[in-house]
């Protein structure tokens, strides 16, 4: 990377964090107690499943795409890993089993935006609604528990202080920094987004590009419902990560990543996913009224994606 | 129309502008410009790529104010152009290379467009179209008001363009590039209207890199280079070799630099054989000699761009087998076409041919990445910056780094980035679709000469041009294709070439075959 293109991609991602550091500021000097170690990491707890699950919209919208199914994919995939964590013995394969329905998800979006060319809108909400009565039913339209759950330390512990599940969030976001900016997948990834047309012509295999985008994105949602499961020793087809995907594409958009696609980075989307965190967690220090959060929340997400416009277009 | 009482006299212009400059951020784009044109006439700027004139135009359409200094004079009076709104105001109209109609809309909604005549609130649809229709008679258009645009040719779509341009009163028309996407027949009914337009006052400022069009239609020619004017050519002064060495700052006696001999053996590089798709391209055979530059040629619409694409595997064909080197080969699509040693460069680099959000390296190394990578196809990104590096000193692509984003560079250096992806792939067989259409000339002869120096290291080339000089200029051998064939053969040695004429009458055929494409 030479040195003017590292200039621009910080100057890129430094556009929402200033904004970032700024709102903890704002809290800090409003509640006094927001930059406490204690409240810091319990930020990054709340920011980590929405992280994973951005990430992987990411690598769709970069494509021009989206993914709506997100959230009913998590609840999907926690209800298999709780499920699957009961068996005697190979509790553990919970992880897996979570993790694989997630992608079996994704493969299904993919293959209907790539092979059949349904536009990603419709078939993602087909699957938001579809996967979301498969998750009801998988959990016999109840919530299921398991209090011994044999990879509770996912949601729970931590390794050398650093809770796993920012681990897990922080190790996603470099994975995809890698595929996206040093292989020829990535660079795919961007063409595609960039320019459709040109890309098949240019040799690139855009099925497979866009089949690959999908699947990534659904394989994060089973890793974000494993991570929700291990943290709550339950799962429930009816309420667990409901509307998950808005949060996503709003970390996405905050991080600058454009929606007609071909232009935006991993770490604009890891500084948006903490806005969204930070706002939540600040609100709530703050005594401010669940319906009032929301309002706040739109507010901010608007005016901060406003200012980065203005900026750019200086 | 109360204007057109208040007749300008002859000596005084319509329009002035005065020692205009022009610099964005460290870069001059124009440095004390001045240019004067005078109603009734065409006048004429050329220039290479980059030399100005869109900025220049720009600033007259208020898209970009001028550094202060400059002034513009309309009528003899000081102009303040702040926004496309007061250039409209002042008359000043201009038709863009990428036309800015809205296809889903009828010709008279879209003439209308942001002044809708209304009464009571509601939008006066029959009132609208009488006007249009008086202004489409003016204008002896073939079609209706009530026409859908996306249902309409190219060259309908530009008088639709010009129709607004009237209907907005406006005495200064700037036409850029009009006929980069017309066949050659709705140019020659854009010439009429050019000359109509003349005749009632109007003063147009005609940009164009062809020289048959300057030669015919202009009074005057305005020349820039690097931002400043060089100088003015008035009627009979106006010549090519003049204007060229203007445009370049230097002569150009050997324009198109073929020197390659194609007595290079037979060997064939490519062979098509009932190569067709059902719809178009009726069956169809031909072959390219290795070292030897093929031109096919004909109008738009004619199908030579179908059939590059059904070579290159970017259309499904419905039948027929392709050979390459001797080998029949199976393509499935532009991969595998890449894999068995066919190029294509497309004809409309900016939507089917650059990235133009990623930066030249990414440009140049597109196609070969994957041979190029390592294990789990992690990116060799020192090969990349080689690869880049080599390409931009062999095709001499100029203000480009590899890390500098496409977009940036001019026509004729992207254009030849994006012959660096193609070369980088070794092809034996390049099919280059239109490979100087927008840019200009200095780039224009080096692409000729890659083009020689391409066919002497062996490689079958063909090439699709409109531009009959072109096709003459740098083939071995001319195929001429009519609704959807081969219609004529024509052998092109470098000692007795073919003449305009015999291409030409091939082309229209004799029945004057595209006389009924016109018809709805």
């Amino acid at each position: 990377m030479s040195g003017s293109k590292r200039m621009r991609t910080l100057v890129r991602l430094s556009g929402m964090l200033p904004v970032l550091i700024l709102i903890c500021v704002g809290f800090e000097l409003m509640t006094g107690r927001f930059i406490a170690v204690g409240n810091l990491s319990i930020v990054l707890q709340q920011a980590s499943i929405n992280t994973v699950l951005a990430a992987g919209m990411t690598f769709v919208i970069l494509t021009s795409g989206i993914d709506l199914s997100v959230g009913s994919i998590l609840a999907l995939s926690a209800v298999v890993a709780v499920t699957t964590s009961t068996l005697p013995d190979w509790g553990l394969l919970g992880i897996p089993a979570g993790v694989l329905i997630g992608l079996v998800c994704g493969l299904v979006n993919g293959v209907l935006v790539s092979l059949v060319r349904l536009p990603p809108f419709i078939v993602t909400l087909g699957t938001l609604t579809a996967v979301r009565g498969a998750a009801r039913l998988a959990a016999g339209d109840t919530t299921i528990f398991n209090p011994s759950l044999p990879f509770d330390f996912i949601g729970n512990g931590s390794f050398f202080g650093v809770p796993w599940l920012v681990i897990i969030a922080l190790a996603t976001v470099i994975a995809s920094w890698v595929i996206l900016r040093r292989t020829v997948l990535g660079t795919w990834i961007y063409a595609v987004g960039g320019n459709e047309d040109a890309a098949r012509l240019a040799g690139i295999k855009v099925p497979w590009v866009l089949v690959f985008v999908y699947a990534m994105s659904g394989l994060l949602s089973g890793l974000g419902g494993v991570m929700a499961a291990a943290r709550l020793y339950a799962a429930n087809g009816l309420q667990l990560g409901q509307s998950y995907e808005l949060d996503a594409i709003a970390a996405v958009i905050l991080g600058g990543t454009s929606f007609v696609g071909g232009i935006g980075s991993i770490w604009g989307t890891l500084v948006g996913a903490l806005i969204i965190a930070v706002l939540s967690n600040g609100l709530i220090l703050m005594g401010v009224s669940d319906i009032w959060q929301f309002i706040i929340k739109g507010v901010v997400i608007v005016l901060a994606v406003t200012i980065d416009r203005l900026r750019v277009s200086r | 129309m109360e204007r057109s009482l208040r007749l300008p006299d002859d000596a005084s212009p319509v329009l002035e502008m005065r020692d205009i400059s022009k610099t964005f951020g460290a870069a001059r784009a124009l440095s004390g410009v001045s240019f004067a044109v005078h109603a009734g006439s065409v006048h004429a700027l050329m220039g290479e790529n980059g030399a100005g004139k869109s900025t220049l135009m720009k600033i007259l359409s208020g898209a970009y104010r001028a550094d202060p200094g400059g002034t513009i004079l309309v009528d003899s009076a000081v102009a303040d152009i702040r926004s496309p709104e007061d250039a409209l105001r002042l008359g000043i109209a201009v038709i863009y290379q990428e036309l800015s109609l809205a296809p889903n809309l009828t010709v008279a909604e879209n003439m209308f467009l942001g002044h809708e005549m209304s009464r009571r609130g509601f939008s006066d649809r029959a009132a609208q179209e009488a006007r249009c229709r008086f202004i489409l008679q003016r204008l002896a258009a073939d079609f209706l008001p009530s026409s859908i645009v996306s249902r309409l040719s190219m060259g309908q779509r530009q008088l639709v363009e010009i129709a607004r341009a009237l209907l907005a009163d406006a005495r200064i028309i700037v036409m850029d590039e009009p006929t980069t996407s017309l066949s050659e027949k709705e140019s020659l009914r854009l010439f009429d209207v050019i000359e109509d337009l003349k005749t009632r006052g109007i003063a147009i400022i005609y940009i164009s890199h062809r020289m048959e069009e300057i030669y015919r239609l202009a009074d005057k020619v305005s020349v820039l280079r690097d931002g400043q004017s060089v100088g003015t050519l008035t009627g009979a002064e106006i010549s090519s070799a003049r204007l060229i060495s203007m445009m370049v700052g230097r002569d150009i006696s050997t324009f198109y630099k073929k020197q390659h001999s194609r007595s290079q053996g037979e060997d064939v590089a490519l062979a098509v054989q009932d190569l067709g798709d059902n719809r178009l391209i009726q069956p169809t055979s031909f072959h390219v000699r290795k070292g030897e530059v093929v031109a096919l040629a004909g109008l738009v619409g004619s199908g030579r761009t179908e059939i590059a694409r059904l070579i290159y595997g970017a259309d499904r064909k419905a039948s027929g087998s392709i050979a390459v080197c001797g080998k029949v080969v199976d393509i499935a699509g532009p991969t595998s076409a890449l894999e068995n040693g066919i190029a294509y460069l497309t004809e409309d680099r900016k939507h089917l041919g650059l990235f133009l959000d990623m930066n030249v390296s990414d440009n140049v190394n597109m196609s070969v990445m994957p041979r190029d990578a390592r294990a789990l196809g992690f990116l060799d990104r020192g090969r990349a910056k080689q690869r880049t590096d080599e390409s931009i000193h062999a095709l001499d692509i100029r203000g480009a780094d590899e890390g500098t984003r496409i977009g940036q560079l001019s026509g004729g250096n992207q254009q030849k980035a994006l012959l660096a992806r193609l070369l980088e792939t070794e092809p034996s067989v390049l099919i280059l679709d239109e490979p100087t259409r927008g840019v200009d000339v200095g780039a224009k002869s080096e692409i000729y000469r890659l083009i020689d120096e391409l066919a002497r290291k062996g490689m079958g080339i063909l090439v699709i041009s409109s531009e009959l000089a072109e096709v003459i200029g740098i083939s071995d051998r001319i195929l001429v294709m009519r609704e959807g064939r081969i219609v004529g053969e024509l052998n092109n040695p470098v000692g007795a070439p073919v003449s305009q004429e015999a291409i030409m009458a091939l082309t229209a055929g004799e029945e004057q075959g595209a006389a009924g494409i016109q018809a709805e």
